[in-house]
């Protein structure tokens, strides 16, 4: 789908080296025109180092950007056909809103009724109407990003930059402004680029995910290809919560594998996985995708059996750490084997939690569909 | 006991309702005001001397008025403030950004040296300016206002650096993503100073004019080094005045000049708004 627009951000083989520290190390990849495209990395993995090279902001110590198919490396900020939010919003604290909102078209030298019309315009789509004649002091934290949001809207660019947009909020607001950002982008048909540490924010928001880590691209796959399918242990870890085995890997055909991983017990695939037999492996299998069941009566057995050979896909073991969270209870809990594994359960009815207490014994099983072979 | 005022307790961090602290802060004021109050109104007095009241008089105003050296040093000191606060100003407002802003070499000792004419004690930059202009051989024959290039020089150099540091400080405060976004927003190099960075720098501009002003009209030890054989400015006819003896004439004067100072504070104060020296915007 997205496959056939064509690339509106070209990165090629862009490296940026601050002395002796390599911010950002050889990345290419490309932004396609009209989507939300999201930087997703732990601090200083990068991430807003490129986001400040596509800017203009800092210059590539190698590789080229490409703007709308244009070589960007000299083309100072104040020409590139992008704007930016900066993560402390940067509105001019001197100015009114309508001031500046306005600031871009003035320098542009964009005629005064005209003028005042797109900053109307511009104020409507952030739902700021009626704010011209404040000052930024008199306001939120939420709606001095709103007009930053809307002095970057307004110079209608190719592309929007945002950096860290939603850090700043609070819990409740930052939900909200996740689903109003995604609209705004869906109605502007505008690029966002946005840079986030947040792999709620990440998720709920983007076409496609780049998960930075050390200055590299990890994985660049869209949200669900993300959690689903992690290509390696640290998106498996740093997307959504995740418990890892290492194991080593016995049976490997194209319709089925199987990994034998000390602590926890056979683990079995409906899929091959292409790796080199008997090499190590880790498997990732997330806590939702665990069924937790009251011992004795042998229904994981029953139940694993459904997919998997004999032996393979259950475990038993003993509660050693619980906490409710209203929608959801996570269990800690320690295998026969040795090994620990997170389990998380939903309250689908109000007496789910009342089911398991601390230090019962219970077992578990997965499907076989479940499990993702991480090679690296 | 009989509560004699039914009001809220003092809480704990309440100074301001206790009277050990009302009384400091009283002869705090008394101590710092006293003398000033004192010259003001002696300058009123009807006597030749400063020691006794004898009755209510202006006729020393008009006295000091009619002095024509007085007034002349009363607009030297004047232009010589002025000039100096507009140099100041524009070097000590150019310095600051631009330790703030560049890496260069040998920055440390640029920075290190630049706050020298604060440290330096006056009697000694006083003399060294005089030797200075003597080795340079500056002209002292010339006409007015050029015969006061030498003070104004001098007083330049121990004026900007006050400037400088206010300046440095107010620009501490500075966002530097504000003036990344209008650049973002398109504007060039220049303008991106003028509408974001002078603005935020604006209150300690007006700062550090009122400081280098008024350090400047109050001068004296350097001013008297530097000065030419006939240049005067007012504090060195006030003091060649005293020398004689207190005059309520000398009072007048002073008064006037006070009136003069606070009421140019009061001005430029009005004109920025006193709040934004203080308050800063996150």
């Amino acid at each position: 789908m997205t496959a056939q627009k064509s690339p509106i951000i070209e990165i090629r083989n862009v490296s940026k080296r601050f002395g002796k520290v390599t911010a950002v190390d050889n990345v290419s990849l490309d932004i396609l025109a009209g989507e939300f495209f999201v930087l997703l990395g732990p601090s200083g993995c990068g991430k807003t180092t490129l986001l400040r090279m596509i800017a203009g902001f800092e210059m590539p110590t190698e590789g080229q950007i490409l703007i709308d198919g244009q070589d960007m490396a000299h083309v100072p900020p104040n020409r590139r056909p992008v704007n930016m939010v900066f993560q402390s919003y940067a509105v001019f604290p001197h100015m009114s809103v309508a001031d500046n909102v306005a600031y871009g078209l003035k320098i542009a030298g964009v005629g005064r009724s005209e003028r005042e019309e797109r900053v109307r315009e511009a104020l409507e789509l952030v739902k700021l109407g009626g704010f011209e004649d404040r000052m930024p002091d008199q306001m939120s934290g939420g709606q001095r990003q709103r007009v930053a949001l809307a002095r970057s809207l307004v110079m209608r660019p190719k592309v929007l930059l945002l950096d860290e947009p939603l850090s700043a909020l609070d819990a409740k607001l930052r939900a909200q402004m996740q689903f109003e950002l995604a609209d705004l982008q869906d109605q502007v048909g505008i690029t966002f680029v946005t840079v986030t540490h947040d792999q709620d924010e990440a998720l709920s928001m983007a076409c496609r995910i780049a998960v930075m880590n050390k200055g590299d691209v990890a994985q660049l796959a869209t949200p669900s290809d993300l959690y689903e399918y992690p290509a390696n242990r640290f998106v498996a870890d740093f997307v959504g919560s995740v418990n890892l085995f290492e194991g080593k890997l016995t049976l490997d055909e194209p319709d089925k594998a199987a990994v034998d991983c000390p602590g926890v017990g056979k683990i079995y695939l409906n899929h091959g996985v292409t790796g080199p037999h008997g090499a190590d492996v880790w498997v990732a299998l997330r806590p939702e995708k665990i069924y937790l069941h009251v011992p004795g009566a042998g229904k994981a057995v029953q139940a694993a059996g459904q997919d998997a050979p004999e032996g393979h896909n259950f475990a038993r073991g003993r509660i050693t750490g619980m906490s409710y969270l209203g929608d959801i209870t996570l269990f800690d809990i320690t295998l026969d084997d040795g090994a620990t594994i997170r389990v998380s359960r939903p309250n689908l009815s109000r007496h789910d939690q009342e089911d398991f207490e601390w230090n019962d014994r219970v077992s578990m099983h997965w499907r076989a569909d479940s499990p993702v072979v991480l090679l690296s | 006991m009989i509560a004699l005022f039914n009001r809220t307790p003092r809480a704990p961090l309440e100074y301001t309702r206790t009277l050990w602290m009302r009384l400091w802060v009283g002869s705090v004021l008394v101590f710092l005001y006293a003398p000033l109050l004192v010259l003001m109104i002696f300058s009123f007095n009807d006597s030749k001397r400063n020691v006794v009241w004898r009755g209510f008089t202006t006729k020393y105003y008009e006295k000091a008025l009619n002095n024509d050296t007085l007034v002349e040093a009363l607009v030297n000191s004047l232009t010589i403030a002025g000039l100096a606060t507009v140099f100041s100003l524009v070097l000590g407002a150019m310095t600051a950004v631009m330790l703030w802003r560049f890496k260069f070499r040998l920055k440390g000792i640029v920075d290190g040296t630049i706050s020298l004419p604060i440290i330096v004690p006056e009697i000694c930059l006083g003399v060294a300016m005089l030797i200075f202009f003597a080795w340079v051989d500056w002209p002292t024959d010339l006409i007015w206002p050029l015969n006061l290039s030498a003070i104004t020089i001098a007083h330049i150099t121990f004026c900007f650096p006050f400037v400088t540091m206010v300046v440095r400080a107010r620009l501490a405060s500075f966002n530097k993503e504000e003036e990344e976004a209008a650049k973002d927003l398109g504007a060039s190099e220049w303008q991106a100073f003028r509408d974001v960075l002078l603005p935020h720098m604006r209150p300690a501009l007006v700062a550090g004019s009122l400081l280098a002003f008024t350090l400047s009209l109050d001068d004296f030890v350097i001013t008297f080094f530097t000065a030419g054989p006939d240049t005067i400015t007012f504090p060195v006819k006030v003091y060649s005045m005293v020398r004689f003896s207190v005059t309520p004439e000398v009072n007048a004067a002073s008064t006037l000049l006070i009136v003069l100072t606070v009421v140019l504070t009061a001005i430029a104060l009005k004109i920025q708004g006193t709040r934004n020296l203080t308050v800063s915007h996150a």
